[in-house]
């Protein structure tokens, strides 16, 4: 028994891989999901977006690549539909080069397929990429034309409706910042919503989040942590806008696979710790 | 002497007039035209490494050296990308359009490569991540039992299990059940923990920053001392 | 005293001075008074670190705790050299802009020199040219310094991709060939962590990492052998280094943070006795130690 427990704390780690890619598989392919409770941290981003009036500013920054899509873009996707049901003026930009194509996803699948009558330039602006990372939120906060002087369609800013009155930072309501490393949420916070007073909420990686609770809720009035976070966004909107449903369940989807990953872990975990008891390595091991 | 001197020169007076710009009005523009200039130099200096980064692999080629084949696909996918998008080729608008267009060999590249094979790296670390806590995560002492107990109320807590485990707690010990736990694991120890490293990073910066401006630390010069 | 004036902080400091003096009115009716306090803390604690850097130039020995990562670096060296394997160096995948990256580059210049002691082999991808380029000639200062200029090759030291999985995939892909003796990561690392430190694992690589963003700190601690925390990756160039200078400016980055430390426990205490108490006049207090850290703005 001793032999045995011994050889499963020393399991090769590809039967772990095995074991998370059907953990993993299997809920995917069975669309297995489950119920996800929103939690405060997340309400408040819900409750700050629905509580503004109509025509408010709100920036929304796509500050991520492709490698955290699948964390990040439900969290675009579900704010800037609930921005644009509250008909709040949404400029979507961001500061990472790959975040281009990002911009260009939400616009096809949610600009353009739930919003058709919403007029770009007007209702929402795409002002595409800035290179300068924290630099343009420094440049952004006492000219905002300035820093991003054309839309990703080239066309003048200052030619468009929706700048009418934008000069700086704090003529917006809303800073949303949906990133996942350098420059993200806190480059945003630091030079952009705390010097101006404009409330700044995130969505980031799982990762990240852990970083951000020390700006909660001080500096940052909400954050979507990871895929989490993501589902419990799309879960409350869904709950009181359910003409959503069918869209915006990408997230509460995936949670699924994340679930019973999170479970076949802390089954390895407990596994591997039984076989470091049964197996007599914790008598060598003890400090 | 000129080769140490002038870039540490250099270095304190950028150094001086970055922090000074924090202090004292009128020099809001310093960071962000500073931060542009960078840009620059590391724009520029990209060639630098893309030349040698070509060169070094046609050298692998040429000796025949172990893995020269995959040095070939290095070199092809470099230029290929490089000239697709200095080109726009593909491009409806041609060379007046954006470089990532819709349709454009560059968006194809971007699209049906690049996207792909970032994703697969990232989703290693699901893979990694249950093979390090296997490891990591084993009672040896009292400290890693306590970091092995928040890793499990955390890991419950993140899914609708953590709730299901803990529904039957009466009202009053509703902040025992895993999902409350697990938010003050992360509002009140994480906070403390997290706010203890930064606080130190944040000293530790000012510490390396200011011995970099004033010249003390120099071995990225090179170690020489004058 | 004549070679004073060849000194360049010298002669940094004496332009400073004039041009200070000079300008002082003016400069006066420009400071931003909103930034005062932050003014105050920065001199507090500059003025710290440059006083017990003078106080080391001029002969006081500071102790400077043992940190098992850093004094395992030689032990590492020689392991790769004892098997004749490489030793692959990463410093980090940020810009020359990231002091992390400059703090990277600070301790390849004590590692390159120890491997050019040991007449070990030097493998250090980059993921920035900036950074191959300083790297280069850091590293063959290095070697120069150690007596060995003619083991010194630069073509070990390149440019990979700026892009953040492409450089994954290189090093991990040379880490499973080559099988690197000993995996050494000092700089700003972001997802890549991980995946870099469980692939070291997997080769049986002895490694060592330093880095100062805390949320890939718990996965370095997790996978690898030591782990350099936050500031200790700051304070490796002048543990390795034993310059005097160096050693100084740690002991008043600890003043700092006593000093730091001092405020935020009088500030729990008056909040918490304000609490208690009901008193404005600790309530006053308790605002003040706030506001003294607070960064104000328009």
């Amino acid at each position: 028994m001793s032999a045995f427990m011994d050889r499963v704390g020393r399991m090769d780690r590809r039967w772990i891989y095995l074991a998370i890619a059907l953990a993993v598989i299997i809920p995917l392919i069975a669309r297995l999901s489950f119920p996800v409770i929103t939690t405060p941290i997340v309400q408040n981003i819900f409750d700050k977006i629905d509580g503004m009036p109509e025509g408010s500013r709100m920036i929304l920054s796509a500050d991520f690549g492709p490698s955290t899509v699948p964390e990040n873009m439900p969290m675009l996707q579900a704010v800037l539909r609930h921005a644009l049901q509250k008909k709040l003026k949404v400029y979507l930009l961001t500061l990472w080069a790959t975040g281009i194509p990002q911009l260009d996803a939400v616009e096809q699948n949610v600009l353009a397929k739930d919003f058709p009558d919403r007029l770009a330039g007007q209702d929402w602006v795409n002002l595409g990429y800035k290179a300068g990372n924290q630099g343009v939120i420094n440049a952004a906060f006492s000219d905002f034309p300035g820093a991003f002087p054309v839309d990703s369609k080239g066309r003048d800013v200052r030619t468009l409706p929706i700048m009418e009155g934008v000069k700086r930072i704090a003529d917006f309501n809303l800073i949303i910042c949906i990133g996942s490393g350098f420059p993200g949420t806190k480059e945003w916070i630091q030079f952009g919503g705390d010097p101006s007073h404009v409330p700044v909420a995130c969505g980031v990686t799982a990762v990240e989040a852990p970083l951000l609770y020390p700006y909660y809720p001080r500096q940052l009035l909400g954050l979507m942590g990871g895929l989490q976070g993501a589902a419990e966004y799309e879960a409350v909107l869904v709950k009181h806008y359910p003409e959503y449903e069918a869209r915006s369940q990408e997230a509460i989807q995936r949670m699924g696979p994340q679930t019973v990953a999170h479970l076949v872990i802390i089954a390895f975990i407990v596994l591997g710790n039984l076989a470091f008891f049964a197996g007599g390595e914790w008598r060598g091991k003890r400090a | 002497m000129i080769r140490v001197t002038l870039p540490v020169l250099l270095t304190s007076v950028i150094g001086l007039l970055l922090v000074a710009a924090f202090f004292f009005r009128g020099m809001d523009r310093v960071n962000s035209d500073l931060s542009e200039y960078f840009n620059i130099i590391a724009a520029v200096a990209f060639i630098l490494g893309g030349g040698n980064l070509v060169r070094m692999h046609l050298d692998k080629v040429q000796r025949r050296r172990p893995g020269w084949p995959y040095s070939i696909v290095t070199v092809v996918a470099f230029l290929f990308t490089l000239i697709a998008g200095l080109f726009k080729i593909g491009n409806a608008q041609g060379w007046t359009g954006p470089v990532e267009a819709q349709g454009s060999w560059f968006n194809f590249t971007y699209d049906a490569m690049f996207n792909p094979l970032q994703a697969t790296m990232f989703s290693l670390l699901a893979f990694f991540v249950a093979s390090a806590s296997y490891r990591a995560f084993r009672a040896r002492n009292v400290e890693a039992t306590l970091l092995l107990g928040a890793a499990l109320i955390i890991l419950l807590g993140r899914t609708f299990v953590g709730g299901l485990l803990t529904s039957w707690l009466p009202e009053r010990l509703a902040f025992l059940s895993i999902p409350n736990l697990s938010n003050w694991i992360m509002s009140t120890v994480n906070l403390a923990g997290a706010r203890a490293i930064i606080i130190g990073i944040g000293l530790g910066v000012i510490s390396t920053s200011l011995k970099i401006i004033l010249g003390i630390e120099r071995s990225y010069l090179g170690g020489r001392e004058s | 005293m004549r070679h004073i004036w060849k000194n360049p902080r010298v002669l940094l400091a004496l332009v400073a001075a004039i041009i200070l003096l000079v300008f002082l009115p003016r400069v006066v009716a420009h400071f931003d008074t909103r930034h005062t306090n932050l003014f105050a803390v920065l001199l507090i604690v500059g003025g710290a670190i440059l006083f017990y850097t003078f106080r080391a130039q001029q002969g006081v020995k500071y102790f400077v705790r043992k940190i098992p990562g850093i004094a395992a670096i030689e032990e590492a060296v020689g392991r790769a050299t004892e098997m004749g394997r490489p030793v692959l160096y990463v410093a980090g995948t940020q810009d020359l802009d990231n002091v992390q990256t400059v703090a990277g580059i600070t301790i390849l210049s004590s590692v390159a020199k120890r491997v050019a002691e040991y007449d070990a082999h030097l493998e250090m991808p980059t993921s920035r040219s900036l950074v191959m380029t300083t790297a280069r000639e850091t590293a063959k200062e290095s070697y120069l310094a150690a007596g060995r200029p003619d083991a010194y090759n630069e073509e070990h030291i390149y440019y990979v991709t700026d892009e953040q999985f492409g450089f994954v995939a290189y090093v991990n892909g040379y880490m499973v060939r080559q099988r690197p003796a000993t995996c050494i990561y000092m700089g700003a690392f972001f997802a890549e962590s991980l995946i870099f430190a469980e692939t070291g694992h997997s080769i049986g690589a002895i490694q060592i990492a330093g880095t100062a963003q805390p949320q890939q700190l718990p996965f370095f601690v997790a996978a690898c052998d030591y782990t350099l925390i936050g500031e200790e990756l700051f304070a490796t160039s002048a543990y390795l280094s034993q310059d005097p200078k160096l050693i100084g400016s740690l002991r008043g980055q600890d003043f700092g943070k006593a000093f730091v430390m001092l405020f935020i426990l009088l500030g729990s205490i008056l909040s918490t006795l304000a609490l208690l108490f009901k008193s404005g006049a600790l309530t006053v207090l308790a605002h003040w130690v706030q506001a003294f850290f607070t960064i104000k703005s328009s």
